[in-house]
């Protein structure tokens, strides 16, 4: 398989505090590529450096073979709509419904009439099982609904790939096992590539072909998912095992 | 050098800020002149942010015409010009207190809520969701609540000069005993057309300067719901003072030698 993108040595800095240094990871194309680490470690910031809402104060970044370092942020919008992007907490637009919040990418980047808008959104929202609630407000739904209402806004251009912040988090065990599924059928649904950002192990498991593992500003382990499980390196262990002892500082 | 290293920095930040606003000004321009002007969402900001303001701009204009008549009708008669009072206020109406009271109130109404409301769109990433769906925020929701306040402010200010002028003319008739057409004779001699229209030019550039220091603020926000506090009290300080600031230049320019 080839690459979809690729950090290449890349650093990034919030005021005094360096997230990243000499970064570099790549994210296969067609594949699920799960980073995993610490809060705080910039798992999120390599999402935003992965679509361009962030550029990184050295280094590289290539997605879909060009580089999107130094890209005009007129080319930066046209790559933004082939990645979809589901945030932590949906980022859904509180004054629009659920259904407008899923045409708003099709009535601003196409030329579809609204019965065909209509048609795609309520097909998107289906297939994250969320047709019903086409007319109803973000703040009507429950956190679960919020977040797959997130992903089929994401995914209904049908891009070519989906980034995911961190999109289990702080949901019961019933409902990050449907999301996790979801993400999977999504994959497979648009057949393109996703990065997942998550502290979730066991939704990981499930669904990841790659795993990376970020700290202190670099990716410490990359690997499937056996041969992250099976690492000998020690920060990989204490974090899989959520030990206390090891060279990770509490 | 600790105190050159503030200044420093303050210069700075105040460079950058201007910079920052002239730039988000520059690009909302740019989407006017293509007009690239979401209709809809301009029609619904021109309601919440101007209809809905109607009320507090009648209520301070009213009063502020009351006012300006108690007092000047008072100095009138005692001089003997009572027949003065009308061009008072409405020439004082027309050119300043129009134009600067209603932008005052809709920048501490207007200004508020446009800087709390794209503020609490950049803690909740709503901003960076457009940005990631390949939108500008600009087009998206700056230049909807620029043109409508463009469109409003003027015409909030026309209802402040009108209000201001019958509230004049009311207490000028109970307390001074002025009759109406007195009154309004002399307010149609005081005051020229043009009066009226470079009043309303200042409001157009009062518009301005609430939507767009009002976006820019909210945009710059920081941290959670202290930061959107801290945004919305900048943008209504700023406004208000940028306001009476451009009121002085503006008044210069346009009435310095009339």
């Amino acid at each position: 398989m080839g690459l979809w993108a690729r950090l290449d040595d890349v650093s990034v800095r919030y005021g005094p505090k360096i997230v990243m240094q000499n970064l570099s990871l790549d994210v296969v194309e067609g594949a699920i590529t799960c980073i995993i680490g610490l809060s705080g470690a910039g798992k999120s910031t390599i999402l935003r450096l992965l679509n361009g809402l962030k550029k990184p104060d050295s280094g590289h970044v290539f997605v879909q073979g060009r580089e999107i370092t130094e890209m005009p942020e007129r080319e930066l919008i046209d790559l933004r709509r082939t990645i979809g992007f589901a945030f932590q907490f949906s980022a859904l637009f509180d004054s629009l419904t659920v259904g407008e919040n899923v045409a708003l990418p099709l009535r601003e980047h196409t030329k579809m009439r609204d019965k065909e808008i209509l048609k795609v959104v309520t097909e998107t929202l289906d297939s994250v099982g969320l047709a019903h609630v086409l007319d109803r407000f973000p703040a009507e739904l429950s956190g679960g609904m919020v977040k797959r209402a997130g992903f089929a806004r994401a995914v209904v251009t049908n891009p070519q790939a989906v980034l995911y912040d961190e999109p289990t988090t702080g949901l019961d065990p019933i409902i990050t096992h449907v999301l996790t599924d979801t993400i999977v059928k999504l994959r497979e649904r648009l057949n393109g590539t996703a990065v997942v950002v998550s502290h979730d192990l066991e939704s990981i498991y499930v669904m990841a072909d790659y795993i990376a593992m970020l700290f202190e500003g670099a990716i410490v382990a990359y690997g499937t998912v056996d041969e992250i499980r099976r690492s000998p390196n020690p920060i990989v262990q204490q974090f899989l095992q959520g030990s206390e002892v090891g060279p990770i500082p509490i | 050098m600790k105190v050159f290293d503030e200044v420093g920095r303050g210069t700075t930040n105040a460079f950058a800020y201007a910079g920052g606003v002239a730039e988000l000004l520059g690009d909302s321009l740019r989407f006017i002149v293509a007009f690239r002007i979401r209709l809809r969402e301009t029609m619904d900001q021109a309601y919440l942010l101007g209809v809905q303001s109607w009320a507090i701009v009648l209520l301070t204009s009213l009063f502020t015409g009351m006012v300006i008549s108690l007092e000047s009708a008072a100095q009138a008669a005692s001089y003997g010009v009572s027949n003065l009072v009308g061009g008072a206020v409405a020439f004082a109406s027309a050119r300043e207190l129009g134009p600067m009271l209603s932008a005052v109130v809709v920048a501490g109404r207007t200004g508020a809520a446009i800087a709390a409301e794209l503020g609490s769109m950049v803690v909740t990433e709503q901003i960076e969701a457009l940005l990631s769906l390949g939108l500008s925020p600009t087009r998206m929701l700056v230049v909807p609540r620029l043109v409508a306040l463009v469109v409003m402010l003027p015409l909030l200010t026309v209802l402040a000069v009108v209000v201001s002028i019958l509230g004049g003319m009311w207490v000028a008739n109970i307390y001074a005993h002025i009759s109406t057409e007195s009154f309004i004779t002399s307010a149609r001699q005081a005051l020229g057309f043009d009066d009226v229209l470079r009043g309303l030019f200042k409001s157009i550039v009062f518009a301005v300067i609430i939507a767009i220091i009002g976006a820019y603020q909210g945009l710059q926000t920081r941290g959670g719901a202290a930061g959107v506090g801290k945004s919305t009290t900048g943008a209504v300080v700023t406004s208000i003072i940028l306001i009476f600031i451009f009121n002085f230049a503006l008044s210069y320019i346009l009435f310095g030698h009339s």
